[in-house]
């Protein structure tokens, strides 16, 4: 016990004193919001959609939650070439008490930064549908959270330098963030991506969080839910498998 | 209390530990010696559990790694050659992380904190970040916390690698006092053949991956029939410096691992 809260305070402390990280992680996403909420906003309307700030708000802050989830896996790669990594492999602690531990840090500080992004989704004119059904929208941002924390450390334990590190980011991040359908509704689209779509989890989490906040999407919310919880629960189980192996 | 059988380990085709065997008696300090390249951080990998060896096996207090991963942790502590400390932390939470990682009990571990960072001079900056330390500061650090709780087994990869003289006399006195006191037992790497001549019962010698010989300083002194430990050292080893292996092909090697993964 001990140790995974060892280590969970280990990501805070990290987190919160790297400001420049701080800012630069969210820099990006709310230049995403402004330029294609306000952008795009006009052409969106006309093609009778609705608000596109409206829509697009919950797909970055699915977006947020993505990367910080995945980047905490990843940061194993740094963890490993600073040394850190092998002072706590072998420590007399469990390794999967070692992975908790990180993976909770890493999904606390998902979640922190997803609420800070939803914060400045509300300053930039988003507002949500209901007061009802946030603490939904947190949950999907939880399961969200959970599950890419689990992906990165799968990733990241297998990682030994930098290239690898820009391989996960291009040829995995990216594609998952821009064929979820958070930058554009599922309907009518051609088939290859629709298909892309439906099998990238992040859908799932991005349409869970539109049926929270803004009640419109295009699963239902049991089907978000359900794909969500399966997929975490694997990857959960590869990410512990893939961390007790790890050399250094 | 350390028992090596036929340990080998390759890498690719680099055979970096060849078929080595040695024992390491309860409370003995040993000193495992050789050349840049010669095998021993390897050994002392596959001896801590992280690195899975080739073939051969490890019993560490009757425990092999290998198999028992968790339950030989709990033997043995661990000052490495390289960095291992959160940069991003005070030198007082890397303390306090190992200690709670190392299970000290929290009754004594404040006390042996302040007591450790005092020993190495480090009490005044323990509120300062590793990252604004110097070199010399951080292996304080390092050794420091290797000696926060008492194992059985210390593991010691060049453990004054850079360090001033004070600091190095400070922790071999601390851990010759372990040794006394607690029969820790100590398993050491060094360059500094004085040292290792003055503070270890038995010497290995390690030389491209096979142990050339065994012995008390006096044996091998004897043995080459020369006067000082690193004369010794030289008849056994030869005196031409070791190619580290950073060579394209062992570069090529680890990208194609990469892509494997
Ligand atoms: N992960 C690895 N992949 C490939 N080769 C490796 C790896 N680790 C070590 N080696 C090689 O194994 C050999 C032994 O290395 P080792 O680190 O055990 O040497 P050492 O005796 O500790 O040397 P030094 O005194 O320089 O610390 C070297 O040739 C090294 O290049
Ligand atoms: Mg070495």
């Amino acid at each position: 016990m001990g140790a995974i809260y060892i280590l969970w305070l280990r990501e805070l402390k990290r987190y919160t004193r790297s400001r420049s990280q701080l800012v630069a992680s969210l820099g990006q996403p709310i230049l995403y919001l402004l330029a294609l909420g306000f952008g795009l906003g006009p052409v969106f309307r006309k093609a009778g959609e609705g608000s596109y700030m409206q829509f697009v708000s919950p797909g970055i802050i699915a977006m947020v939650v993505l990367f910080a989830a995945m980047f905490s896996g990843i940061a194993l790669l740094w963890d490993r070439q600073f040394g850190f990594l092998k002072e706590t492999l072998v420590a007399p602690v469990p390794r999967v008490s070692i992975m908790i531990g990180r993976s909770l840090g890493g999904a606390t500080v998902a979640m922190l930064q997803g609420i800070l992004m939803s914060a400045a989704c509300l300053i930039a004119g988003f507002r949500p549908a209901g007061l009802v059904s946030l603490p939904l929208g947190l949950l999907f941002m939880v399961l969200i959270a959970t599950l890419f924390v689990a992906m990165g450390v799968a990733m990241g334990s297998g990682l030994q330098d930098m290239q690898g590190f820009q391989l996960i980011m291009s040829f995995l991040v990216m594609p998952i963030f821009f064929f979820s359908g958070a930058l554009f509704p599922l309907d009518g689209l051609p088939r290859a991506l629709a298909a892309a779509a439906a099998i990238d989890p992040l859908t799932y989490g991005v349409d869970g969080i539109r049926h929270a906040l803004i009640g419109a999407g295009h699963f239902s919310t049991v089907t978000d839910l359900v794909v969500l919880v399966a997929v975490s629960a694997a990857l959960v189980c590869v990410g512990a498998w893939r961390f007790s192996k790890i050399e250094v | 209390m350390i028992r090596v059988e036929n340990l080998s380990r390759t890498f690719g085709k680099l055979e970096a530990v060849r078929n080595i065997s040695f024992e390491v008696g309860e409370g003995e300090i040993f000193a495992f010696l050789g050349p840049n390249g010669a095998g021993k951080t390897t050994t002392i990998r596959m001896l801590t559990t992280l690195l899975a060896p080739t073939s051969g096996t490890v019993t560490l207090n009757g425990l092999d790694p290998a198999v028992h991963p968790h339950e030989a942790r709990k033997h043995f502590g661990i000052v490495f050659q390289d960095p291992s400390l959160d940069q991003d932390l005070t030198a007082q939470e890397n303390m306090e992380y190992h200690a709670v990682l190392y299970h000290v009990p929290r009754a004594v571990r404040r006390q042996r904190i302040e007591m450790l960072l005092k020993l190495f001079e480090l009490w005044d900056r323990r509120n300062d970040l590793v990252k604004k330390f110097s070199g010399g500061m951080r292996r304080r650090l390092e050794i420091a916390r290797g000696l926060l709780h008492t194992p059985k087994i210390l593991f010691l990869d060049e453990p004054t690698l850079g360090l001033d003289p004070q600091s190095r006399n400070q922790m071999w006195t601390h851990i010759r006092r372990m040794n006394e006191t607690e029969r820790v037992t100590v398993f050491l790497t060094t360059h500094y053949m004085e040292e290792a001549d003055r503070v270890a019962q038995r010497i290995a010698i390690i030389d491209h991956g096979k142990i050339v010989a065994t012995g008390t300083s006096e044996e091998l002194k004897a043995r080459t029939q020369t006067s000082s430990l690193e004369d010794a050292f030289l008849a056994l080893t030869g005196t031409s410096i070791r190619a580290e292996s950073a060579d394209p092909a062992a570069q090529m090697r680890t990208f194609a691992r990469m892509w494997r993964r």
